[in-house]
């Protein structure tokens, strides 16, 4: 079955408890198991604050999805996104052999040596 | 009111290089607002190639990217004072 990367980031009202964000959040990744897809990583941004409010609101909760999915799928996938009231607003991204080995890179960490060397030094 | 050629001095215009061909940048992760930062004005809108002298085909990923982080709310779309 031809399988392509994925990566899903999408933005949940703030409003929610950590219950139901935790809730939604698993209730997306359980959707894309049930439907075949393979989930590589699910990192979770938090509370993060917007360039520009969206839905009268200016802070959002982020997480991103990367998984590996047959493209078929990608459309049930953003039905259900659509569908949910708390997810504010969401972008799938396909990932091209330069994003996937970069997306492994930054899964390791390489990218956040950056931020502690700056930490190093300010310190 | 000097007309004839003046001296232009050289040494100011450094060549121009595309950070991505020479850093051997491959992707531009449109998730990372710092590093977009670099490549938008006061206002958040996208610099041309001639001020940051990107290659043509990183210029369009560079935009590609800046767009993708505006739809996620991650750089604003028109703003004042961004830096």
């Amino acid at each position: 079955m031809f399988q392509r990367n994925y990566e899903t980031v999408f933005i949940l009202t703030p409003v929610l408890s950590d219950v139901q964000i935790k809730d939604t959040v698993d209730k997306f990744v359980n959707l894309l198991k049930e439907l075949g897809a393979d989930v590589i990583n699910v990192e979770n941004w938090g509370l993060k604050k917007m360039a520009y409010a969206i839905e009268k609101k200016t802070t959002g909760f982020y997480v991103m999805v990367e998984f590996k999915a047959d493209p078929t799928l990608i459309r049930k996938f953003e039905v259900e996104l659509r569908r949910e009231e708390k997810v504010m607003r969401f972008l799938t991204t396909v990932l091209d052999k330069h994003s996937i080995v970069y997306a492994e890179r930054r899964r390791k960490g390489e990218f956040n040596k950056k931020v502690e060397a700056k930490e190093e030094a300010t310190k | 009111m000097t007309l004839v050629n003046e001296p232009i001095n050289r040494g100011e215009i450094r060549k121009k290089y595309c950070r991505f061909k020479k850093h051997g940048i491959k992707y531009i992760d449109y998730k990372d607002p710092n590093f977009l930062l670099k490549f938008v004005n006061e206002q958040g809108k996208i610099l041309p190639r001639r001020l940051t002298g990107n290659s043509a085909k990183f210029q369009r990923k560079v935009a590609q990217a800046i767009k993708k982080a505006r739809h996620l709310a991650l750089l604003p779309f028109v703003t004042d004072g961004l830096k």
